[in-house]
């Protein structure tokens, strides 16, 4: 077994995608619905990462231009939140809760448990395309903390036993 | 539907209260699911199918199946308040199937409060 | 028991003494004489049963499949259960079972603690109403303060009911409300607008949550008298992402009460127009903060600015704004009800009213609480929360959020209010309460907070963004057995240049959890320190992992749970840990009832 640390640190690189020109186009209507309102910038990458999953350059840029403010400028925004992701992500995001409440309840624990298993750290894909990790600050279910959401599923009072047979349900 | 004013604003909540104390003859019976994010995660939706196909199949057309929210104490979620016509509402915690299933027979249809289950009864706030 | 496959149906009627007695013969040749006369004497069978034990009530008859407990039947009761409840399908309620009044062994709402010392204003219709039923919410007087406001009261008498009151704001800052409003009036540039912050960020709070889905339109209601009061027909409500029922019952609420008129233009025909709009966070801390949530709603990074000026005269859209909490606006129909001398009535000298608190970690009873303000730590603690589980005990109470304090044993009498926290090193922050028990180690749980004020610091300014990570790194040595000695010194010191430099809320208590652990658990970080030992054995560096031989009861649980084998034990022997095979994963611990590993 790797040194603990070590895994701790590992980091997964990834190559960004390139849209073919045909998917790209159907970001206009996301556009037509936003453009010339002010401050509608965040609702519309809210529905262009809906679509694509994620938000490559080609899509920030082509929103850029259709709701005239500057690539940087959503460039900015788009790091800013971490609603947003500007990398692909797995069919099936893990978000383990690490919170004050789960914190206290042992989620550090389930969070070893799946870099252990499952290899992938927090902000990692895994090679199989099948999960992404994220670590949340609070889902706001901290009376069955510890708390984790594969999708849109809701685990409570996870048990770091339970944690590998929960996430082996999800293909 | 209309815009109301002060004066309906009256009449819908007389209405309303009406219908919530369950008055003699209308309603029986009141379950309330509690159904917050933390309710649904432990398994409040499932409860609250189970209660809408009893209802459905017993035929029952006094017995009323709402919703609420939280009831505040999320570590004994799933919680559910059942409330007879003349009775204080009781609220049962830690549900999951089998327990819906004694409590629906027990407490719903022969009016016996399940006592294993029951958490409290009487209501938080003074009732309408 | 199951209905056997030739009958639809079972009829039990029992013929012990008891009910023999009371006439269930005569009961069954009723029935048997009811169904022949329907021609259902081969879809319904009747059995006769042996005593049900409940012979007071006899004669008994239950009908199966459902299980219906019919109890006192008479012959003449026949032709009703026939008719009724095997033909219909309809249950004979005369005939259910009624519990006598005496005897409730269920026990009362009020005595129980977690619900008998609540008091309840903000929360006034939990899990009383349909959240998404307007007329329920109505029923309970819903928007009758707002008819009440629209058509009795001036908005500066408005303003003067919320000022009498005492109400401050529930979001963290504590700042009175009523001042608020009136300072926004004051200014004379239109548009203006009211801004309910739903960004409820501090990991263990979750009563804003709780209001928006369960009572979403106490919300609205308070926020259409905010704007009537300072003059504002637009509001946003800023819900975070992460709340999608919130988000989705808060935009029922709205359009249900668009539909009546009470959103939209004259409203309930006074003349007055507000609507509302409900605006998605995006996911970042900081956007709680006033001044970013604004920049956030404008479609912009959430990074606070300096004031003045204040959102009052240059808020959203540079334009006059007031912006409270979703607590805040739901105490404001019930003071426009009843009055602000009766809100004031309740809680303390300075601290009106009740507070909501979200009471989660190492406690029984987890859930949301409302209060008077002034109600003791030890009485939220023990007497609604019910105590520490599994007998350990209670070490500390971390109120406020990341940015709030700890309040250690010892200290559990404090009477909880704005002051009185801030005079303990904690503060009220949005009412998260995390208890922790001895099974916390301090400076894990101080490195935890800064960890997370680093990932959520919006990197504006210095001592924030680049202090904190440093603090936090210092932290990670300590926990990890590299702590040296004036490493306490040296984060007291950034600390307090940390706490006095920075020019957001975020960064002006950011080092308050480093802080107030040093300040009441400086030993804890000096056994880690000096002794490298962490005694609440979180820290996996500093822990030995050995097996204290006197406790070992030589249960062989820490064998059993042991992911990598490492854990030598037989049946009646002491357990061993080969510490080559240990991950230190501390899984032993965890599940070792006698504290006999360390």
């Amino acid at each position: 077994m790797e040194d603990r640390d070590a895994l701790l640190k590992k980091k997964v690189q990834r190559t960004v995608e390139v849209l073919p020109a045909k998917e790209l186009a159907k970001l206009d209507e996301v556009i037509a619905r936003y453009a010339g309102k002010a401050g509608h910038l965040i609702p519309a990458l809210k529905d262009a990462q809906e679509m694509y999953g994620y938000l490559p350059m080609e899509v920030q840029h082509r929103i850029a231009d259709g709701l005239h403010v500057s690539p940087s400028h959503v460039y900015g925004v788009v790091t800013f939140y971490s609603f947003f992701t500007i990398m692909p992500r797995g069919r099936h995001t893990i978000r383990l809760c690490l919170g004050t409440a789960c914190y206290v309840k042992g989620s550090k624990e389930i969070l070893e448990t799946i870099v252990r298993e499952v290899g992938i750290n927090v902000g990692e894909t895994s090679q199989d395309g099948r999960f992404t990790i994220e670590a949340v600050r609070c889902l706001g279910a901290c009376g069955l903390a510890p708390v984790m959401m594969i999708g849109e599923d809701t685990h409570g009072n996870v048990d770091p036993k339970d944690t590998l047979r929960i996430i082996q349900a999800y293909e | 539907m209309p815009k109301i004013s002060i004066q309906d604003l009256k009449k819908i909540k007389e209405k309303e209260r009406a219908r919530m104390v369950l008055r003699e003859g209308e309603y029986r019976a009141k379950i309330t699911v509690h159904m917050g994010t933390c309710g649904i995660a432990a398994g409040a939706r499932e409860i609250m199918t189970y209660f809408r196909d009893r209802i459905g199949q017993e035929n029952l057309t006094d017995v009323i199946l709402t919703n609420s929210g939280c009831a505040g104490l999320c570590a004994k979620e799933p919680m559910i308040t059942v409330e007879l016509a003349d009775a204080a509402p009781v609220k049962y915690v830690l549900l999951d199937k089998e327990k819906a299933q004694r409590i629906f027979d027990e407490h719903v249809l022969a009016g016996k409060p399940v006592e294993d289950y029951a958490l409290a009864r009487g209501s938080e706030t003074r009732a309408t | 028991m199951c209905a056997s496959p030739y009958y639809r149906m079972q009829l039990m009627i029992c013929a012990g003494t008891g009910c023999m007695a009371s006439g269930s013969l005569e009961v069954k040749a009723a029935l048997q004489k009811e169904l022949t006369k329907r021609n259902l004497q081969d879809d319904v069978q009747i059995i006769m049963t042996g005593c049900n034990g409940f012979c007071a009530m006899g004669p008994l008859v239950v009908a199966y499949p459902d299980g219906i407990f019919y109890n006192q039947v008479k012959p003449e009761h026949a032709p009703l259960i026939v008719e009724e409840h095997v033909l219909k399908g309809r249950i004979v309620k005369e005939l259910l079972f009624k519990e006598p009044v005496a005897k409730d062994q269920v026990p009362l709402i009020k005595d129980i603690g977690f619900f008998g010392r609540q008091r309840l204003i903000v929360l006034r219709n939990r899990g009383l109403i349909d959240a998404e039923n307007i007329d329920e919410y109505i029923a309970r007087d819903g928007y009758s303060a707002l008819g009440k406001v629209l058509e009795e009261m001036t908005p500066e008498e408005v303003i003067e009911e919320v000022k009498k009151s005492g109400l401050r704001g529930r979001g963290g800052g504590g700042f009175p409300t009523g001042l608020k409003w009136e300072e926004c009036r004051k200014y004379n540039n239109f548009p203006k607008y009211t801004i309910c912050n739903g960004d409820e960020g501090d990991p263990g709070a979750f009563m804003d949550r709780s209001v928006m889905e369960g009572d979403p339109h106490s919300v609205l209601e308070g926020m259409a008298i905010s704007g009537y009061a300072i003059g504002a027909h637009k509001g946003y409500i800023y819900v975070r992402a992460e709340y999608p029922l919130a988000i989705k019952r808060l935009q029922k609420a709205i359009n249900d009460a668009r539909e009546y008129g009470l959103l939209g233009t004259d409203i309930l025909g006074k003349g007055f127009d507000f609507d509302i709009e409900i605006y998605p966070g995006a996911g970042a801390f900081v956007c709680g903060e006033s001044t970013a949530l604004m920049f956030s709603i404008e479609g912009k990074r959430g990074m606070p600015r300096i004031k003045p000026p204040r959102s009052a005269e240059a808020g959203l859209w540079n334009k006059p704004t007031n912006l409270n909490n979703v607590e805040t606006f739901a105490n404001i129909p019930p003071i426009i009800l009843n009055g602000g001398d009766w809100f004031a009535s309740i809680g303390t000298e300075g601290s009106k009213g009740t507070k909501v608190f979200a009471l989660t970690g190492a406690v029984n009873n987890v859930g949301l609480v409302e209060v008077p303000m002034g109600t003791t730590l030890k009485e939220l603690i023990f007497e609604i929360g019910g105590g520490i589980p599994k007998k350990r005990k209670f070490k500390a109470a971390q109120i406020g959020g990341p940015s709030g304090g700890c309040i250690p044993l010892g200290m559990e009498d404090v009477e909880i209010d704005y002051e009185s926290l801030i005079g303990v090193g904690a503060m009220m922050g949005s009412g998260g309460v995390v208890v922790m028990d001895e099974m916390t180690c301090m400076v894990d749980t101080a490195r935890f907070f800064t960890g997370f004020c680093v990932d959520e610091s919006c990197g504006k300014c210095i001592p924030c963004r680049e202090g904190l990570k440093v603090m936090y790194d210092k932290l990670t040595d300590i926990c990890e057995g590299r702590g040296q000695e004036g490493d306490v010194e040296f984060l007291i010191e950034l600390g307090h240049h940390i706490n006095s430099t920075s020019h957001c809320g975020l960064g002006k208590s950011a080092a308050n959890p480093v802080l107030s652990t040093i300040r009441y658990f400086r030993h804890e970080y000096d056994a880690h320190i000096r002794d490298k030992h962490c005694d609440a054995l979180v820290c996996p560096n500093l822990i030995d992992f050995v097996v204290i031989e006197d406790k070992c009861k030589m249960c062989g649980l820490c064998h059993k749970n042991c992911p990598s084998n490492a854990i030598i034990w037989e049946k009646k022997t002491v357990a061993r840990i080969d510490l080559e095979k240990c991950t230190k994963c501390r899984t032993c611990i965890t599940n070792c009832r006698f504290h006999a590993i360390r």
